[in-house]
């Protein structure tokens, strides 16, 4: 499988990456690597296997009662944050 | 008191007898450290005031007489484990300075049972590598031979075990970032069950495949520090109810009467024959011990590393869309929109392997691939895991290689992606199925440790550990220090 130039900018938009143009060829040629190589499970003969989702069989995800249980650490947390002003996280102007 | 090269068993002992206390201890290994940084690289945080400071309380907790069998042992972190008004980087530029606010349980329960965290140890930037190449922070150097890597992700915890720079450490093992790194440093590794330990406060590679374990000198110092990190919390949904057992009761019990299968598959032409070699002769010891050994045939197993290949970069794709330049982590300067903000902050804060996974997931997980990739990837791993069911009707434990080769030189196989996974050859049928897996260290090829790999059905680490404990007691492989180091 080969990838062109034009599938690698479109999978780094979707990925919200952007990418600098010495980095694109490097990724056209290993991506398209890495699809020839996981082609390989086309030859896995999986009809009516159903796909697995957690690797312990038959264990049921817990729920727990809708409670609040955490403290509200909201000044703690914005100290690893970029830019905070009166306890909001600032971003760029998104509506004009 | 002189370089103190011994394990976790000893060193709890010594405490206890009064030998030295906890702050002394703590200062050797400090000094031990530093010493080796330039070398190594194995740490990317050295947290010496702390460590000296909770020295000094093990002591006194100690003189009140409130000491349990780890209090005042000093142990170190994978700096991919968050800890409370520490600096947790994940290997990663994106968080370089993040301090995380909380700690992971894995981190508390080792703190609770008394250890004494020295630092936070380098790492493949967000677990995602085999060599410990891809750290933002630099390679971490094999203390056998500094020219060459120590495996990855869990690089910097096998090489400052190896050392003897730290007497233990945590790690992570995702497709084989325990066992590898241990196989290639002549140390023990363990990643249990999946679930067995909570990955809460654990950054998240793989969330279906993430698992916390531990690299040691022995099996009886896993058996040790495995207890304190294991059991159910509230806050990981995935972590499993159930009773954990004193790992260390066990680890004596005779081993006449198991049944041990070689996985055919793991004995393939990739394996080094000289790799081989030493697996064969560790399994004679084993069957000296009493165990029966027949061949078992695990048939799609082959197929494990490029369905990792989709699964793996599939869950990630979708763990690290959290890092968005907003709320923690790297942010660009002067974003002109939003958009421009999420894509500048996560190509420059991630690294270049880091972005090769995420759009490998991004795409396998988008419109119009999702069922030939990623459905089929999944079918895949459930052949995988029923392959390894049947192997358990027949055997109580599978052996094999853990990596195909020694550790091979720092840069070699840095710009083939392919060739660099398939170093998990061995290992990533573990996580696939979520099964426990161990190496312990079983000789050497060319002055280089060699790994035999252990796996074991669900939740059968107390096995695990006793024949790995067993075989220790008959060889000193995993007593070998590197004479740089001795």
């Amino acid at each position: 499988m080969s990838l062109s130039r034009a599938d690698i900018e479109n999978i780094a938009r979707l990925a919200r990456l952007e990418l600098t143009e010495a980095e694109i060829p490097v990724y056209v040629d290993s991506l398209s690597k890495i699809f020839a190589f996981v082609g390989e499970l086309d030859r896995a003969p999986t009809s009516g296997i159903a796909p697995m989702a957690h690797p312990l069989p038959g264990l049921a995800q817990r729920l727990r009662a809708d409670e609040v249980s955490e403290p509200n650490r909201r000044d703690t947390y914005q100290q690893n944050a970029p830019q905070v002003e009166a306890g909001l996280y600032l971003v760029p102007k998104v509506i004009e | 008191m002189s370089a103190p090269a011994a394990t976790v068993a000893a060193l709890a002992k010594g405490l206890a007898a009064g030998e030295y206390s906890s702050v002394e201890l703590t200062r050797a290994y400090l000094e031990r450290i530093a010493a080796a940084q330039p070398a190594l690289n194995a740490f990317v945080t050295i947290t010496s005031e702390a460590a000296l400071a909770t020295a000094a309380a093990a002591d006194a907790a100690r003189a009140k007489g409130q000491a349990g069998r780890l209090t005042g042992v000093p142990i170190a972190h994978k700096d991919i484990f968050c800890t409370e008004g520490v600096r947790t980087t994940c290997g990663s530029k994106m968080l370089a300075n993040f301090v995380s606010p909380y700690d992971a349980t894995v981190v508390a329960g080792l703190r609770g049972a008394g250890t004494v965290m020295l630092g936070k140890l380098n790492m493949d930037e967000f677990a995602m590598g085999s060599s410990n190449e891809t750290s933002f922070f630099g390679a971490v150097h094999n203390p056998w031979d500094t020219k060459m890597v120590p495996g990855g992700s869990s690089g910097g915890s096998a090489a400052a075990v190896a050392a003897r720079i730290v007497p233990a450490a945590t790690a992570t093992d995702t497709g084989g970032s325990i066992r590898q790194p241990a196989a290639l440093c002549g140390v023990t590794g363990i990643k249990p069950t999946y679930g067995r330990c909570s990955r809460y406060g654990m950054i998240a590679f793989a969330s279906s495949l993430d698992q916390a374990g531990l690299i040691t000198v022995s099996a009886e110092d896993a058996a040790l520090l495995l207890g304190p990190m294991s059991g159910s919390d509230p806050r990981d949904s995935t972590s499993v109810e159930r009773a954990v057992p004193d790992y260390t009761t066990t680890l004596g019990d005779s081993l006449e009467g198991l049944t041990i299968g070689l996985v055919k598959e793991f004995f393939d032409k990739g394996l080094d024959a000289t790799n081989e070699q030493r697996i064969r002769d560790a399994i004679t010891v084993f069957e000296k011990l009493g165990t029966r050994v027949r061949e078992v045939s695990c048939p799609n197993l082959p197929l494990s590393v490029p369905t990792y290949y989709v699964v793996a970069p599939a869950e990630c794709s979708s763990n690290l869309a959290r890092f968005d330049g907003v709320r923690f982590g790297h942010r660009c300067k002067s974003p002109k929109n939003l958009l421009d903000l999420y894509c500048r902050s996560r190509g420059e804060g991630f690294g270049a392997e880091v972005k090769r996974r995420l759009m490998t997931g991004t795409y396998v997980l988008s419109a119009g691939y999702y069922d030939a990739y990623y459905l089929k990837a999944q079918r895949v791993r459930q052949l995988i895991s029923a392959d390894f069911a049947q192997a358990f009707q027949s055997c109580d434990l599978l052996f094999g290689p853990t990596s195909p080769t020694p550790a091979f030189p720092i840069g070699a196989k840095f710009d083939d992606p392919i060739t660099m996974y398939l170093n998990d050859i061995y290992t990533i049928g573990a996580n696939l199925a979520g099964l426990p897996g161990m190496s312990i260290p079983c000789g050497f090829v060319d002055g280089l440790p060699v790994g035999l790999q252990i796996v074991g059905p669900h939740f059968s680490e107390v096995r695990m550990l006793n024949a790995a404990h067993r075989y220790q007691q008959e060889t000193d492989w995993h007593l070998r220090v590197p004479a740089a180091f001795a």
